[in-house]
């Protein structure tokens, strides 16, 4: 198989296979999750403003007061991890048309070489929360291969796409396929690790804010 | 055909200065990424060289290449390279036809064995013992067998010749494969492209006249001097695509302040060429410049990467399977569902209300 | 004596739900739960990071509710629960953990850690794995009706004296009254100024209440052992008092889970809502505060700080009013750090200060209520729980911090006008 043979395949049957297997994978675990329900409370509310299950989607994004002293590396390198990917993923010419294609929906573009300098800016920061994971003794305890496992299917669309750009290590063509099945790999383990954060994070966040909001707890 | 008359004399027979000729072989020698001092080289070479023979056999082509490489504006330098060389065999331009034509090409092969330049275009037909194509009786591919066991280089000219090309496509109902298929013992250089530009084989050609060697081959057996580059790395378009400027339309306002194909299917960015800075007609325009995107015509398998309507970034295929997935996996999430309830259902009817001393084993 | 891994099991498949489920499968192993946890900021050992506790139960859920989990563990190839790992677990879940919250207030993904772990309390009680310290809890407040064994008797004793010291009756089972007003052992036994407090307050408010013979302890062991079926039992005995009664509102003393017993988990253990108000005494007193009900004169000059007890405060929402009240009676109140409800727990909560064991552990966590004073450096310091009333004053004399320690309703009352005396006494 020649390089354009490789692109094709991934552009097609790997996005395909991808796609299905991540679409079947979230609805499977959503309502795996979901459907075991939760009783109802029968206990009187405290009705106290600003705070409830929605309150705390958002504002649990914020270090609480104290946190960010204790451990600035998770947050900061948290936060600009995160807020990098989001940047290089939804904010880049052609993921956009992706998305466009995909979903109908498009929004403007931010200058190639400013996602060029976010994409390092993340593979920086990804570097320096899997270092604080090796360090810390209680992320070093809490973590399985699972841990690692995920940091580098994150790690590897980023770096791939990256060196696409830059012309790096192997020919333009490879290396752009080379990105999309990484993605496609990253797609096909979302569902069934911990990565499936992206979606469960809203339901957990919310359970816990209604659940204190019910008291009259701000959290 | 005369073959005792040298370039240089023939040069003066058409009324080209040495100065002018000098200067051709300059810009031959940049094009072929070769030292300055080449140009004096090929201009010595090329001006004292015996024309060698050159044996050009079509196969399963659309007669573009052939156009291509002929069609000029300025027949005196390409016609010049036609003489050149002593082109033996070539079906389009022969004055020759049938039998005559035959026995011209065996006795090219016979009395230039091992010496001469065989150019191939078209791709090679190996369905049906190769009975989808022949001439003169012969499949395509015993007469590529044949006479490259007497040439010294192989040109495997046009993306049919390279890679297989549009017969090639899906579902390929020739069977047809690239010249690099069949031969693997002879030096073969891929000139790709539907069609090359014309200059690239007068490059390659003088090289090897010169130096007697071919220029240095990608992984692809193209001439890195030409196919190096992606047409993207050298569009005069790329920074609209770096700013996301993209013309969404054929004749939209982006189409006509110039704006980036990359939506409208541009395959720029993954196509090894040399259009975006030697242009074509005479470095007149290239398709971009026109107005069209890049279809990556010197890549394998281009006739069936997706569309050249489809952009880089979209799916090549539509994601037939999203919606069987979902309903799937919804299916899967409920059968699920229901197998949890019945266990906490279970777990909770099987329920024994704990008293002090059940706190004890 | 029926207690079994199997029970336990059986009991935990009873009680993970969505929620459960959502947040093990949100967890990505961020540690900052223990960052927030007392036990590892001053122990730094990370086996007491908050999710490690629930390691079992989350097995359990992975292994009966979820596809792969099954499929898995029918092909042999996961890692059974046993009897042997929820004994090690005993520390982690019992010992180690006050059920304070501060977790569940920092994960980033949203995880209410604190409600796994009275959950999974649930799977350790019924398979025998509770510590014996909070059993022998259970054991009096079920069979005698209070944890530290107080009977009736000596309820009654206490309320005599205190009617004779304050020239106010008490009332025991008075139908219709406005109040039914709950102690906590610690409060009878140790701190018998409560009931005086209480008596004042409400003579001065003008308002009716009333003890309960069947109903007066509040404190629920059931709840901090972590099993509903014990817990709805101690629940109940008060739902019954205060129908029986008629009470309008059912008032819940200087005891932590005794709020978060009745308040928040009562009408859930019974099944049905309450046909009363649960309001603790602090509620209770700011409420009167606000209806210029309360009067006081007079005011503490020393430097006063407040710890926050983590059942009333982070998880009970009574936030504002403990502050609205100290600065009533007091020029020089200063917060410490952290103060409100990110406050940080005096160790003792839950259950752990009935767990002998456990006494070291607590003692080492105590350091960050001392680092918490020591940024203060108070004259005394407030409360508004008679548990962390004892373990507050156990720490600070560990420390040799000389820090008297004094419970908010009691200083309210000491500053109300003094009444006159009827004639005769």
């Amino acid at each position: 198989m020649n390089e354009l043979q490789f692109l094709t395949w991934v552009r097609g049957t790997g996005l395909n296979i991808a796609v299905g297997i991540f679409l079947l994978g979230v609805l499977w675990r959503l309502f795996e999750i979901y459907s075991l329900g939760r009783k109802q409370d029968l206990s009187a509310p405290r009705h106290a403003s600003g705070a409830s299950g929605f309150h705390t989607i958002f504002r649990r994004s914020l270090p609480p007061p104290g946190m960010l002293k204790r451990s600035p590396v998770s947050y900061i390198g948290g936060y600009v991890f995160h807020i990098g990917l989001a940047i290089v993923v939804f904010l880049f010419a052609p993921h956009i048309l992706l998305i466009k294609n995909l979903t109908g929906l498009s929004w403007p573009a931010l200058p190639s070489q400013f996602i060029d300098l976010m994409a390092v800016v993340t593979m920086a920061a990804m570097v320096v929360v899997l270092v604080d994971r090796i360090n810390k003794p209680v992320k070093r305890f809490l973590s399985t291969f699972e841990d690692w496992f995920t940091w580098t299917v994150t790690f590897l669309p980023v770096l791939t796409g990256w060196m696409a750009v830059q012309h790096l290590l192997l020919p333009y063509t490879t290396m752009l396929a080379l990105h999309i099945l990484s993605v496609e790999l990253l797609l096909v383990v979302l569902p069934f690790t911990k990565l499936f954060h992206v979606f469960t994070l809203f339901g957990s966040r919310w359970y816990n804010g209604k659940v204190n909001g019910h008291k009259g707890v701000p959290v | 055909m005369e073959r005792s008359d040298t370039l240089q004399e023939k040069m003066e027979q058409n009324g080209m200065s040495r100065r002018t000729f000098i200067k051709y072989c300059a810009s031959l020698a940049s094009l072929m990424a070769l030292p300055p001092s080449a140009a004096y080289a090929m201009a010595e070479a090329l001006g004292k060289a015996k024309r060698p023979s050159v044996i050009w056999l079509p196969f399963q082509e659309c007669t573009g290449c052939t156009e291509s490489i002929t069609r000029s504006h300025s027949p005196s330098i390409e016609g010049m390279i036609f003489d050149m060389i002593s082109l033996d065999y070539q079906e389009t331009l022969m004055a020759a036809a049938g039998h005559q034509a035959e026995e011209a090409l065996h006795a090219a092969m016979k009395e230039n064995y091992g010496k001469y330049v065989l150019i191939i275009d078209g791709s090679v037909a190996t369905g049906l013992d190769g009975a989808y194509s022949c001439i003169a009786g012969r499949s395509n591919l015993e007469s590529l067998k044949e006479a490259a066991k007497g040439a010294a280089a192989i040109i495997a000219l046009g993306s049919c010749a390279s890679f297989g090309g549009i017969p090639k496509a899906n579902p390929n109902p020739t069977g047809a494969v690239a010249v690099s298929d069949i031969i693997k013992d002879k030096p073969i250089v891929n000139i790709p492209g539907c069609p090359p530009i014309p200059v690239v084989i007068t490059g390659v050609l003088a090289q090897f006249l010169t130096f007697g060697t071919l220029p240095e081959l990608d992984k692809l057996g193209r001439p890195k001097a030409v196919f190096g580059e992606t047409i993207h790395d050298r569009c005069y378009r790329r920074p609209f695509y770096d700013q996301g400027k993209f013309a969404k339309t054929f004749d939209d306002e982006g189409a006509r302040q110039g704006w980036c194909l990359f939506e409208l299917g541009c395959k720029g960015p993954v196509t090894y060429n040399a259009c975006a800075t030697t242009k074509w007609n005479d470095s007149t325009s290239f398709p971009i410049e026109s107005g069209h995107g890049c279809i990556g015509c010197s890549e394998p398998d281009f006739w069936d990467a997706g569309g050249f309507y489809k952009a880089l970034s979209m799916p090549a295929d539509p994601l037939k399977m999203a919606a069987t997935a979902a309903v799937a996996g919804a299916a899967v999430g409920v059968a699920i569902s229901f197998a949890n309830r019945a266990k906490k259902g279970a777990a909770k009817s099987a329920h024994e209300t704990t008293k002090l001393e059940d706190l004890e084993k | 004596m029926s207690a079994s891994l199997e029970k336990g099991v059986r009991v935990l498949k009873e009680v993970i739900d969505a929620p459960i489920a959502s947040y093990f499968n949100s967890c990505v192993h961020c540690g900052l739960c223990a960052e927030a946890c007392l036990f590892y900021t001053e122990t730094g050992d990370p086996k007491y990071t908050p999710i490690h506790k629930l390691e079992p139960l989350r097995r359990i859920y992975e292994q009966e509710y979820t596809l792969l989990g099954r499929l898995k563990k029918m092909a042999g190839l996961s890692k059974p629960v046993t009897d042997a790992e929820l004994d090690e677990w005993q520390e982690l879940v019992y010992n180690s953990c006050t059920l304070c919250a501060r977790c569940s207030a920092v994960c980033p993904v949203g995880n209410d850690i604190v409600y796994m772990v009275r959950k999974f309390r649930e799977g350790m009680s019924a398979a025998g794995h509770a510590p014996e310290g909070i059993k022998g809890a259970v054991n009096r407040t079920i069979t005698i009706g209070s944890p530290m064994g107080v009977k009736l008797p000596a309820v009654q004793a206490q309320m005599k004296h205190v009617e004779a010291d304050y020239g106010i009756p008490i009332p025991l089972d008075a139908e219709g009254a406005e109040y039914m007003v709950m102690l906590s052992s610690m409060e009878i036994i140790n701190f018998p100024e409560y009931l005086g407090a209480i008596a004042k307050i409400m003579h001065q408010a003008g308002k009716t209440w009333t003890l309960c013979s069947t109903a007066f302890e509040a404190t629920n062991a059931g709840m901090q052992i972590g099993n509903s079926d014990l817990a709805r039992v101690l629940v109940s005995r008060i739902v019954d008092g205060a129908e029986k009664l008629k009470v309008k509102t059912v008032i819940s003393p200087e005891c932590g889970h005794a709020y978060t017993a009745l308040r928040w988990e009562g009408a859930n253990l019974i099944g049905r809502p309450f046909t009363f108000e649960v309001k603790h005494i602090l509620e209770v007193l700011a409420e009167f505060q606000e209806k210029g009900l309360l009067k006081t004169e007079g005011f503490e000059t020393d430097k006063l700080t407040f710890h926050d007890p983590c059942q009333l405060v982070r998880r009970g929402g009574v936030i504002q009013q403990p502050r609205k009240l100290i600065n009533q009676v007091a020029k020089n109140f200063v917060e410490m750090p952290d103060s409100g409800f990110m406050n940080w727990c005096c160790g003792g909560g839950g259950g752990a200060s009935a767990i002998e064991e456990g006494a070291e552990l607590r003692l080492e966590a105590f350091r960050k209520k001392k680092s918490q004073l020591d940024a203060v450096k108070p004259d005394r310091l407030v409360t508004a729980c008679a548990n962390c009333r004892i373990v507050l004053e156990e720490g600070l004399e560990h420390y040799q911090m000389d820090i008297p320690v004094v419970g908010l309703t009691e200083m309210i009352a000491e500053h109300l006008p003094e009444r006159q005396k009827p004639e005769g006494s």
